[in-house]
């Protein structure tokens, strides 16, 4: 059985291309960054080279860019060291939305019992918040917004240009969680007036474990890992050559592609909404415009997305669900509760995330499928009996 | 997904004793649409024995799973038999459940004793209520 992958916001294939780079730093080139000697200070340029690639795909300066090991560390960094910050001038406010990746929500969970004033604003019923609403939110004692580019359940793209201008006109400092959006969306840090970014390689094709913080000139950064001179001081730990290589190149060339990448799975996405809208009592999460091209996001009313996922693997189609069985929780996903989706609704939520190289009859194929599982799991449901009986009321 | 044993997966795949029983002697349904399962079992019931036995099911893997082993396990069985098996035997038939799964199998076994003290209550029998208690339900929803 062929097998379809369409959980692309989980992690993506790593391309050959960047594994066919990757290799030499895993063999010959093996050096230390930090030795002096001829075979640590190759690996020194292959690093300061991959800086320079991905500070120009951000339009950033290779001097702004550090690397991590991945997006929630980059998070955790910027905001962390942002609060800091704040801490040292009396600033304890932090605006961020309730629809954040937990490496966001967690690490401000932990400000705020720390002491910190942690606001989170609430989302349309599309996942948008407004830079108006974060405009009436700062404080002079505001430290941080946080808010991220792309939404990575529902694909809501978040209105980061013009909120980091008014950040910027308040001199408050903006960090975006943009690792939904590197190598999917146009990211110009300048133009952006973002403050903080973080990425993650695997989410566009590059290795895992590996991600990078951008911080713009003169922001302060504290580091999280203590230890060596690596980074400029701020983070230690002798760098994941193999992994830096691996993001450089997957960086530059998701940038390269980004349009005909993007115009490819608009089509196929759209073609999956169309399919997928005329399953009744069904609804789309997320908006149909200023959507990540490779987000689609549905609730079925009267089945459960766990049940749901495992019969479309069994056919060879692998997907995520943002029911609480799948995340080991009692809760469903916080982000399709934040958009005002009932829990009942939620539970049955199924996440299709596309690639580039998925193509029309693999969608075709995921119509039909779901339309089958979707029929099936309804017919032993007896939260669907109830709702055809009218003892329940739909809400799709 | 290695998450299931192979006989979760066959029961999951493969349920058994799905849909629902008309004029049923006794139906049970327990859990809650908000926590995301709700299991409803049916039985047909002669002379103490259960001759038949349904069931419907909204929820994940494990618990469509677990509504199946269960059934199976107290088809043709005498009620006192039926009332007798426990969540950690749906468990053990199934080879094992993750550990935030448990209350799959709990909510088997309370939905069966709830059908069964519908049963009991139609027909004015008397019962236990320390076995039966009114309130069979969500329980297994928070104690994981």
């Amino acid at each position: 059985m062929k097998t379809i992958y369409v959980d692309n916001a989980a992690t993506t294939q790593t391309s050959q291309k960047v594994i066919d780079g990757m290799i030499p730093y895993m063999g010959e080139i093996y050096g230390n960054p930090s030795s002096l000697h001829s075979v640590g200070q190759r690996a020194k340029e292959v690093l300061e080279e991959a800086r320079e690639k991905v500070a120009r795909c951000l339009n950033a300066n290779p001097s702004e860019i550090y690397f991590t090991s991945g997006g929630s560390e980059s998070d955790n960094q910027a905001i962390l060291s942002a609060a800091e910050i704040g801490l040292k001038k009396g600033k304890k406010h932090i605006i961020s939305t309730k629809v954040e990746h937990h490496a966001v929500l967690h690490t401000l969970n932990k400000l705020k019992k720390q002491g910190f004033d942690i606001q989170l604003l609430d989302v349309d019923s599309e996942g948008f918040v407004t830079p108006e609403q974060v405009k009436e939110a700062i404080r002079d004692d505001t430290c941080l917004v946080t808010i991220m580019y792309a939404n990575n359940e529902i694909g809501t793209i978040m209105p980061i240009k013009e909120i980091g201008k008014i950040c910027r006109e308040k001199g408050v400092t903006f960090h975006t969680d943009a690792v939904q959006a590197a190598g999917h969306l146009k990211i110009d840090v300048v133009d952006q007036n973002i403050d903080m970014l973080s990425l993650s390689a695997h989410k566009f094709h590059g290795p895992k474990g590996v991600g990078a913080l951008y911080v713009k000139k003169g922001i302060f950064l504290s580091n999280l890992i203590e230890g060596g001179a690596q980074e400029r001081n701020r983070r230690a730990g002798t760098e994941n050559i193999p992994g830096i290589v691996g993001l450089s190149i997957a960086l530059e060339d998701a940038c390269n592609n980004l349009e005909e990448n993007n115009h490819k799975m608009i089509i196929l996405r759209d073609k999956l909404i169309d399919g997928l809208s005329k399953i009744e009592h069904s609804a789309l999460n997320g908006p149909r415009v200023n959507r990540s091209a490779n987000n689609v996001n549905f609730c079925f009313e009267g089945i459960e997305g766990e049940s749901l996922l495992l019969l479309l693997d069994a056919k060879g189609i692998c997907a995520s669900s943002g029911s609480a069985c799948t995340s080991g929780s009692l809760d469903p996903s916080h982000v399709l509760l934040a958009i005002g989706r009932p829990h009942e609704v939620a539970h049955g939520s199924l996440r299709l995330s596309l690639s580039e190289n998925n193509t029309e009859e693999e969608i075709d194929y995921i119509i039909e499928q779901v339309e089958q599982v979707v029929c099936y799991l309804r017919r032993m449901s007896p939260v669907w009996k109830e709702l055809l009986t009218g003892e329940r009321k739909f809400m799709l | 997904m290695a998450l299931y044993t192979e006989t979760v997966m066959d029961h999951f795949m493969n349920p058994r004793n799905v849909g629902s029983i008309e004029n049923a002697d006794g139906i049970g349904e327990v859990g809650n649409a908000k926590c995301g399962d709700i299991m409803k079992i049916y039985l047909k019931i002669e002379d103490n024995i259960i001759k038949d036995i349904k069931f419907e099911t909204f929820g994940c893997g494990s618990a469509i799973a677990s509504s199946s082993m269960a059934t199976e396990m107290i088809k043709g069985k005498t009620i006192e038999e039926a009332l007798k098996v426990t969540n950690q035997q749906v468990v053990e038939a199934l080879g094992g459940l993750p550990v935030h799964k448990l209350h799959c199998s709990v909510l088997a076994e309370e939905a069966v004793k709830s059908a069964i003290k519908d049963y009991y209550d139609k027909n004015n029998i008397p019962y236990d209520k320390s076995i039966l208690p009114d309130n069979i339900g969500c329980e297994g929803c928070h104690m994981v």
